[in-house]
């Protein structure tokens, strides 16, 4: 299952930011490694919260800022 | 002080007869059509079931995946026909002064697309639905905008938004720019990607396009009797304009010359042509005073000529009233019998057409006519294209809300 979850948000985050699979790093940050900016990030968290089915409220969305800290939090979650 | 003259550099251009300003140009004069049934959208449903449509169109062939999702097609559009009329003007970008370039483009609708799809995720999801990038990819500005952050032209930029107009407000504008001296060089020109369900379904609720859907490649007929409405058509025209003396002394090749254009409105009613043509009327005496010529003196006018029964009447009286007998010395055409009606692009794509004429010494054809119409009794290049010297070529656009242009071109001569 957890595999799942961090196949599933490298495949978002490839898809939404138009990066190669290999630069979907745990430690990659969207903004400073993944060339995302305020906007793309918002969208990304969308596209979480679409694919699986939850809500992520702004406050827990704030402190997602790595391929890492999503899988985390969304492993958490579902 | 005399004001600066402005010629034409670079062309470009994305439309349904063609991918390119060069391909653009022969569709027109071999009179290809490029209406097709529409295929990425049922139809089934829907009065009319085609359009002019850039034939296999696929961003990815232009943008990678994440740009690509961050643009409106008519972003996208207007992007491509820039960056050929950029490339086509052989200057080196890191050679010229970027402060000094304008980029005054317009849409007559903006992201209609994306304004469809994000109301549509809204009705599904509520506000959490909707993308941080519909704003962005909705303001008709954006176009513009998005031309400038890519090459770095920190010129005026701005669109003017006149519906059908818009694309010839804009050149006019950028035009005034660069003769005024607020910037020596200007991207201008229009773009626009209506053919979406929404898009259909609206311009076939005011009955104004055409529904001969068993054979949509003869559907645009201006001036023949037959006639039932506008094709809609989509994409974008761009034209590179610069101070001639900067032109001049970097050796640039020269496509011709912006002399003139005038501006009015019907102040009649929110879609129908004023029967009269006072505004028409206005608005070609105002470009023949701008440009400082007798009305014998103009060879050409690509008319605004969308096929409908009440407009293509009412466009030819206003120039026999101000043409007189040479009216029917003049050359005219509606290049949208082939293009179909591209609204916020169909003034550039026809400056363009226009501007070429003057530099081919060619007039494109009007094709599709087969029944002559009393009322529309001038020469409209019916069929065929006509060799014929162009001095002065004028070209007509109108937009919705009664907002009319005619710029006026010049073949260039030092």
């Amino acid at each position: 299952m957890s595999q799942d979850v961090e196949a599933k948000v490298k495949s978002i985050i490839v898809d939404k930011l138009g990066v190669d699979e290999s630069e979907v790093t745990h430690e990659a940050n969207f903004t400073n490694d993944l060339g995302a900016d305020s906007l793309d990030t918002v969208e990304l968290i969308m596209e979480f919260e679409k694919d699986f089915d939850i809500s992520i409220p702004d406050e827990d969305a704030e402190n997602i800022a790595t391929v890492g800290n999503a899988v985390e939090y969304l492993q958490d979650k579902v | 002080m005399s004001k600066r003259r402005v010629v034409i550099t670079g062309i470009g251009a994305l439309t349904p007869v063609g991918k390119t300003a060069p391909d653009f140009w022969n569709g027109l004069i071999s009179g290809k059509s490029g209406a097709q049934p529409i295929e990425h959208f049922d139809t089934s449903d829907f009065p009319t079931k085609f359009a002019a449509q850039i034939e296999g169109y696929d961003p990815e062939d232009y943008f990678d995946r994440k740009e690509a999702r961050r643009l409106d097609k008519v972003c996208q559009y207007a992007l491509i026909a820039a960056e050929e009329a950029i490339q086509d003007t052989g200057l080196d970008l890191d050679g010229i002064n970027k402060d000094d370039v304008a980029v005054i483009v317009g849409t007559g609708i903006g992201g209609m697309i994306t304004f469809y799809e994000q109301s549509v995720s809204f009705h599904e999801h509520g506000p959490r639905g909707v993308s941080p990038f519909f704003i962005p990819k909705l303001i008709p500005d954006m176009v513009a905008g998005q031309i400038s952050i890519k090459y770095g032209f920190k010129g005026p930029n701005f669109c003017a938004v006149s519906a059908c107009a818009t694309g010839s407000h804009n050149i006019a504008l950028a035009y005034d720019s660069i003769r005024n001296g607020q910037c020596d060089m200007a991207v201008s020109g229009g773009s626009e990607a209506p053919v979406s369900r929404i898009g259909v379904a609206g311009f076939n609720a005011m009955r104004a396009m055409s529904t001969r859907n068993d054979d949509p490649k003869t559907a645009s007929r201006p001036f023949d009797k037959n006639r039932d409405g506008f094709v809609l058509g989509e994409g974008s025209a761009i034209l590179f304009l610069e101070e001639y003396e900067h032109a001049k002394e970097r050796g640039a090749q020269i496509y011709g010359e912006i002399v003139g254009y005038g501006f009015s409105a019907d102040a009649h009613h929110i879609t129908a042509p004023d029967p009269d043509g006072e505004g028409v009327i206005l608005a070609l005496n105002r470009a023949l005073d701008s440009a400082g010529i007798k009305p014998e003196e103009v060879d050409h006018i690509n008319m605004h000529g969308t096929s409908t029964p009440l407009g293509d009447i009412a466009e030819t009286n206003s120039i026999k009233k101000v043409f007189g007998d040479h009216a029917y010395e003049i050359n005219h055409n509606s290049t949208k019998s082939m293009t179909g009606h591209a609204l916020g692009a169909a003034g550039a794509m026809e400056a363009l057409a226009t501007i070429l004429s003057t530099y081919h010494g060619m007039i494109p054809p009007t094709i599709n006519f087969e029944t002559p119409d009393p009322d529309c009794d001038l020469d409209y290049t019916f069929n065929e294209s006509e060799v014929r010297d162009v001095k002065y070529g004028l070209n007509n656009a109108f937009g919705f809300g009664g907002h009319n242009t005619t710029l006026v071109f010049k073949k260039f001569e030092e």
